[in-house]
């Protein structure tokens, strides 16, 4: 259990294979995450990097394979999972936040339930997050009441409550408007700076040049290529990457 | 570029008021008049043997004679007060609910308080002995009410004294031989409107959970609970509300030992409560299948299990969007329970036939049914509109 512990790998991934039915999603992913790393995970669309960022909290479940998030094997026993769960927090493309709470209470919930923080401690918690996410003024408001950059950021706020030791970003920025792309990408690279472990899936090829210390390219369930960012834009080495690439870049 | 004029415009003004509002839907045209008239004198001709019969014929004096009999049937008369205890006491609850829930209870807060208001001034107008009673049920309502503001929202002790007062009815309409002031009254006594109330709430608020259970149960992974909670509802749902009466009165006690053989009254409350779980279960499923499988993964995501996910995020949820069906059950099942004068219980349409048999009221039928309509309506109505309110306040943050 404490395999990776003194070591600086928080996520260690080994031959992650996953089926839908009968349909081959993730074919042998290998992968490890350094703790404070920035990876970002870009791809065509039914590549499976949504399939696989999902295994990392389980989610989704993985039938082949190792993952092992900070020393704690995934499984099917339902207590590593929920203790995993407490360490990586996650943000969805839907927001998801929970409609009928509002704001301060989607973000004070969890820590009030899993960790037994008190009242005070948890709404001070929350009121800190919303001033770094730059929406303290919005705290009784119901999710419905916000814009969608709005709500984006509460999701982010109500995820790090659980003072996570890693974030997942699964395509944070795709239901949005691009007006409100910005404001929540500030966020996210204010957080990658912190020192924060970040797997983000996203086509925000802005925020990949600017902090991801890797970006790795998925097609059809496996990793064609990966490397830091100034490798991948400037000199990518698969036909794949280079095709995917020109046509994300050039429009 | 050209440029655009944006001078910020009123809305059109609509001709509003009455008098403009029969202009345009009464009047307009020709023909509009004259189907005004034709619909007018049709109305009178109808509503004229009605209301002749009404205001000469009919002998009203059944109902005012026989009025405690359509309240409380054969329930002892000088044991009346402790009917009244319970009416006080739904005041002082549904008072502090106004207070600390607000607009959540506001619209069940408003009928009461009119309702009651009503009584007093019929009361009053009729010099029955019963108005100062409920001038004194609405003093509570509104002195409670000014007492809960005060009380903390999230209050958990109102929720829970809601829970504790269907036993309380159950202590302070049926007694105990226990309490000196309290002696006991039989079941078989208790009847009318009462009864009717009762028998409604019961199996209402007793079915909920049930229903909600099964419910949850009819999703679950474990096939054991999710087989039997799908031949439960379907078995109950294939039968006649009549046939399961039948079975609670009748078939029941031989299934149980010969000591523990509940009163009628209470088997009928067991053969509601299970009837109607059924069906409250396939409302909460529907409210249960409306959420977002997003929430789900957004609550397990937080570290939350099960149990926790259920109850914090789903319910409240699934519960919120079915309050309208919910409350269409409940109004089914209020007129369902006239169904118990088939097992020999007294229930107001019973107690109605039986008042028929009187000698000195023979051949009053129009009265008296007219009179029954006019009581399982007005509740409809109240249900109706509070439950409306209700969801209005309870829809925050939805849409």
């Amino acid at each position: 259990m404490t395999e990776t512990n003194n070591t600086q790998e928080i996520i260690i991934c080994r031959d992650v294979h996953k089926w839908f039915d009968h349909f081959h999603v993730l074919k042998g992913i290998s992968l490890t995450v350094q703790k404070g790393e920035v990876v970002v995970i870009f791809g065509p669309s039914g590549s499976g990097k949504s399939t696989f960022i999902r295994c990392l909290n389980r989610l989704e479940e993985h039938q082949k394979g190792q993952i092992i998030v900070d020393g704690i094997e995934l499984g099917n026993d339902i207590r590593n999972v929920e203790k995993i769960r407490q360490e990586v927090g996650m943000v969805f493309q839907q927001f998801n936040l929970f409609p009928h709470l509002t704001v301060i209470q989607n973000i004070t919930l969890a820590p009030a339930w899993v960790k037994r923080v008190t009242k005070a401690q948890s709404h001070e918690l929350a009121m800190q997050l919303l001033k770094r996410v730059g929406i303290p003024e919005q705290a009784d408001k119901y999710p419905a009441q916000l814009s969608g950059g709005q709500q984006q950021r509460v999701a982010i706020a109500r995820a790090l409550a659980m003072q996570p030791r890693i974030m997942l970003f699964d395509e944070p920025t795709s239901a949005l408007d691009p007006e409100m792309i910005k404001e929540v990408l500030d966020v996210m690279i204010e957080l990658a700076k912190s020192g924060m472990t970040i797997v983000a899936v996203t086509h925000e090829m802005g925020f990949a040049r600017a902090v991801a210390n890797r970006m790795i390219f998925f097609d059809k369930g496996e990793i064609v290529e990966q490397g830091p960012p100034a490798q991948i834009f400037n000199d990518p080495q698969n036909d794949r990457t280079k095709l995917f690439l020109s046509q994300i870049l050039h429009h | 570029m050209a440029a655009i004029d944006t001078v910020d415009m009123r809305p059109p003004q609509l001709a509003a008021g009455p008098l403009a509002w029969l202009r345009k839907n009464l009047f307009s045209t020709w023909y509009n008049i004259l189907l005004t008239f034709l619909a007018v004198w049709l109305l009178y001709a109808l509503l004229k043997p009605a209301i002749q019969w009404g205001t000469t014929e009919a002998r009203w004096g059944v109902i005012e004679a026989n009025l405690t009999l359509f309240m409380v049937g054969l329930y002892p008369r000088d044991q009346i007060g402790r009917v009244w205890l319970t009416i006080f006491i739904l005041a002082a609850l549904i008072g502090l609910s106004w207070g600390v829930w607000k607009n959540a209870a506001r619209g069940f807060a408003l009928i009461a308080l009119s309702a009651g208001a009503a009584f007093a001034i019929i009361a009053l107008l009729f010099r029955w002995n019963v108005w100062d009673e409920w001038l004194l049920a609405e003093a509570i309502l509104l002195i409670t009410s000014l007492v809960g503001r005060y009380l903390p929202r999230s209050s958990l002790i109102l929720t829970f004294a809601w829970f504790l007062y269907f036993p309380l009815i159950f202590l302070l309409i049926g007694g105990t031989k226990y309490i000196a002031t309290l002696p006991p009254v039989g079941m078989g006594l208790w009847g009318g409107l009462l009864l009717t109330l009762l028998l409604t709430i019961v199996g209402n608020f007793g079915a909920l959970p049930l229903g909600i259970l099964l419910a949850l149960g009819r999703r679950s992974k474990l096939p054991i609970i999710r087989y039997f909670s799908i031949g439960y509802i379907e078995v109950i749902r294939g039968v006649p509300l009549v046939t399961i009466l039948y079975t609670a009165a009748i078939l029941l006690p031989l299934f149980l030992p010969i000591d523990v053989r509940p009163d009628l009254v209470i088997r009928a409350m067991i053969g509601f409560i299970l009837f109607e779980a059924a069906y409250q279960a396939e409302n909460v499923r529907g409210g249960l299948q409306a959420i977002d499988r997003g929430q789900y993964e957004a609550a397990h995501a937080l570290g939350l299990n099960g149990a926790q996910t259920t109850l914090l995020i789903i319910l409240p949820q699934a519960l919120r969007a079915v309050i309208p069906a919910l409350f269409n059950s409940f109004i089914s099942l209020f007129k369902d329970t006239s169904l118990v004068a088939i097992i020999g219980l007294f229930d107001i349409l019973r107690i109605s036939r039986s008042i028929l048999a009187q000698t000195d009221w023979l051949g009053t039928h129009r009265e008296v049914f007219l009179f029954a309509f006019l009581i399982y309506w007005l509740f409809n109505l109240a249900f109706t509109y509070g439950s409306r309110r209700m969801e209005e306040a309870l829809g925050v943050g939805k849409r």
